[in-house]
């Protein structure tokens, strides 16, 4: 009996004392290194996960930073925009380097189709989904590249910064936006644009991204650009150009000076957040609206009360 | 009689312009016709502004396997090539032309005798079927010259005509097949000797009594073209279902019809193979059901492609008061047109009016479970899964469950009692399920 207790004990440490050396050893072949410094970077991060950043998540980023901390010797290139400059410094701090502070950037939608502006001549009673009334057809107002309006953006935003303005049936961003880039994934007409957050929260974009040219763009929509390229000609900071009957304004280089949109026929060059302008008096008539009203008969009469839904009952 | 087995609906007839002869269109003053007529890629125009053109010459060319040739329906000048508003709303590049007169392209043999004796050879009548623009009738306008060059290894056994017409209001088909009865069964073996095939069955649903009626009558002194008449059930229309319907074999998922030795055609497409062949016409006119309970005349008219559809709805007595929804196409199938002003294509069957009353969608209320539109699809699908799925955007279950087998019937929606909008559903997934598959491929 003794034997038997004896023989099973020292058989069974035996093979605890081998497996133990086996293990250390495989352990030591199969070792990976992780910088500790990854773990400071992801505990300084905001932990969100929303992407925004270009990575899957935040401990990707993380790992993203330190490497390319160690391989450059700077993180110029990589940004969460989510914690923003001061997130971005605290981990530049962990790392030892100097931050340079990227602008913040921030969601903008370039339409300016609301219900007045680009009057309804159909109806749309399918599934509440931009991406699937897209691929049916061009939409309520006639416009192929304006805003549909069923909130696939809305849909996407993970920090409750953008929503449909019930009046003008169009999204409208908030200051809640990180500038994650989800929206912009999200509208399948590529509406949406993330552009320099700007001084004072002053930003200056063309509304529009109409590429037809003048006639039928202005034939759905009151403030469509027409292409027309004064602001190009007005611009003294070469800042805008024109491309497929479509004005564009780079963000880098505008000096938010105001004169193309004091230029544009047909306001569809937006101002955000600026001090009201002095009056001038003789300004006075062109800055009125071109009046949709007169557009919005017109179309009336030729919408034959369509409705663009598939039948099936 | 015969028919398929799984799923099915009996929607209401609603034949109204049935006992409507074929009517000509009067030339239109303008015509605007779209590059992209066709499933696959746009033919490239090959005449600029300011070209005379005559009725049935070459304007644009295809340039890819899978499109068309794309011929002038009228003949006067090219005044633009403009992006033009499609049956969608979205524009795409559109030949304008002007019309004067009706010249027609000499080599086009417009006298009204029919002729029987095919001359051309197999590989000669393919190349006239390309050469003429001929695509599928029936609404999907795929090339028809594709369908007759079997990829290699595969041999067609059968060619079947599609007269089922199973779609509501719509009477095309059933009028060519009464008062073409000759030159479609010529097109018909002009079919089946291009393919290469001894035998070719056409379906007609037994609604269409004279023309199961003439058409056997007919098919007598055609060597193996058999007329077989079909229970009526929607949708036997379909590819699918017309060859288990009539041959009893079923196509696997994913495949084309070829995969079990059959070619579908519509009896459209076997009328305009017989113009095309037979007196070298090229496919620049079609037959189009007008029709709706409010048109004061719904009419079958032969129109110029490229004509305008509020011309059509004016030949049949105008847009009627209290007007909700116009479609292009059937009521099952067909889509709400955006604009009127779109012209008519190659693929458009039919034009659809609805009352307000008519187009009213119901109101969608719970799913209760209840398995009619599982009983109900023709395609073995369980569609209230498939569209639970795309409405929660779980794209990878609905891809297991072999959404892109869905051909879009609408079956579901209209047997549905809760009136969900099942199909809309479906095709919000099938379309994201698609992208998926076609990044897939890319990466």
């Amino acid at each position: 009996m003794n034997d038997v207790i004896i023989f099973s004990f020292i058989s069974l440490s035996a093979i605890g004392i081998a497996a133990a050396v086996i293990l250390y050893f495989i352990a030591q072949k199969f070792k990976v290194i992780e910088d500790p410094k990854i773990d400071l970077v992801a505990d300084a991060l905001p932990g969100a996960n929303c992407g925004g950043c270009g990575f899957p998540g935040c401990r990707n980023f993380a790992e993203a930073c330190v490497k390319t901390g160690k391989n450059q010797g700077n993180i110029d290139g990589l940004n969460c925009p989510v914690g923003g400059g001061e997130t971005m410094s605290s981990v530049a701090a962990i790392l030892g380097f100097e931050v340079t502070e990227a602008d913040p950037l921030i969601a903008v939608v370039r339409c300016s189709g609301t219900k007045t502006n680009a009057p309804k001549k159909v109806n749309y009673d399918g599934p509440e989904t931009c991406s699937f009334a897209h691929s049916l057809s061009s939409g309520e107002s006639g416009c192929p590249y304006g805003c549909l309006g069923l909130g696939d953006c809305v849909k996407a935003c993970a920090f409750d910064a953008i929503f449909i303005n019930d009046e003008t049936g169009l999204p409208e961003v908030n200051e809640k936006c990180v500038a994650c880039g989800a929206c912009v994934d999200a509208c399948p007409r590529n509406i949406i644009e993330l552009r320099k957050k700007g001084k004072k929260d002053r930003r200056i974009f063309v509304s529009c991204i109409n590429k037809e040219k003048g006639a039928p763009a202005k034939k759905n929509c009151a403030v469509a650009c027409i292409g027309c390229g004064k602001c190009v000609k007005t611009c003294p900071f070469e800042a805008i150009t024109l491309e497929n009957n479509l004005a564009y304004i780079d963000f880098e280089k505008c000096k938010l000076c105001r004169k193309c949109v004091e230029v544009c026929p047909t306001n569809a060059i937006h101002e955000l957040n600026f001090p009201p302008r002095k009056p001038k008096p003789e300004k006075a008539v062109s800055e009125n609206k071109p009046e949709p009203k007169t557009i919005a008969d017109k179309t009336e009469t030729e919408a034959k009360v369509l409705k663009i839904n598939k039948e099936g009952n | 009689m015969k028919t398929f087995k799984l799923g099915g609906v009996h929607p209401a007839e609603n034949k109204l312009s049935e006992s409507q002869p074929i009517e000509i269109l009067q030339l239109p003053k303008k015509v605007f016709i779209p590059l992209a007529q066709n499933l696959g890629a746009p033919s490239v125009a090959v005449v600029k502004r300011g070209d005379e053109v005559k009725v049935g010459q070459l304007i644009a060319k295809a340039e890819a396997f899978i499109c068309s040739n794309v011929h002038s329906s009228v003949s006067g000048k090219v005044t633009k090539i403009d992006n033009f508003i499609t049956q969608t709303g979205y524009k795409t590049s559109t030949i304008h032309i002007d019309v004067a007169g009706d010249i027609w392209d000499e080599s086009i043999d417009t006298s009204p005798e029919i002729k029987h004796e095919i001359k051309l050879s197999k590989d000669e009548i393919v190349q006239k079927i390309k050469e003429m623009g001929i695509v599928g009738m029936g609404g999907a306008a795929f090339p028809t010259h594709v369908k007759l060059m079997p990829p290699p290894g595969k041999k067609a056994e059968f060619l079947i005509i599609n007269g089922v017409e199973c779609e509501p209001y719509l009477t095309s088909d059933h009028r060519i097949m009464l008062e073409k009865s000759e030159e479609l069964l010529i097109g018909v073996s002009v079919l089946m000797k291009g393919l290469d095939v001894k035998k070719a069955l056409i379906g007609i649903e037994n609604n269409k009594t004279d023309a199961i009626r003439i058409l056997s009558e007919l098919a007598v002194q055609y060597d193996g073209i058999s007329v077989y008449p079909l229970k009526i059930k929607y949708p036997q229309g379909g590819e699918k279902q017309l060859i288990k319907a009539l041959v009893n074999r079923e196509v696997p998922s994913g495949k084309l019809p070829i995969e079990v030795g059959c070619v579908v055609n519509n009896v459209g497409t076997a009328f305009a193979v017989y113009e095309a062949v037979q007196k070298n016409k090229p496919l620049i006119e079609r037959v189009v059901s007008v029709t709706g309970k409010t048109l004061a005349k719904p009419s079958n008219l032969l129109v110029r492609v490229g004509t305008q559809i509020s011309e059509l709805i004016d030949k049949a007595g105008g847009i009627p008061q209290g007007t909700g929804k116009v479609v292009g196409g059937g009521p099952m199938m067909g889509k709400a047109l955006v604009s009127i002003e779109a012209p008519i294509v190659k693929g458009s069957s039919g034009i659809l009016v609805f009352d307000e009353k008519e187009e009213k969608r119901l109101e969608p209320q719970n799913c209760i479970r209840c398995a009619r539109c599982i009983t109900a699809c023709p395609m073995g699908l369980e569609p209230v899964l498939l569209a639970q799925y795309s409405e929660n955007e779980m794209f990878d279950l609905a891809e297991e469950n072999s959404i892109m087998d869905c051909m879009e019937c609408g079956s579901c929606h209209y047997t549905c009692p809760a009136n969900r909008p099942l199909l809309d559903y479906i095709r919000v997934g099938k379309n994201k399920v698609g992208q998926i598959i076609r990044n897939r491929g890319k990466a």
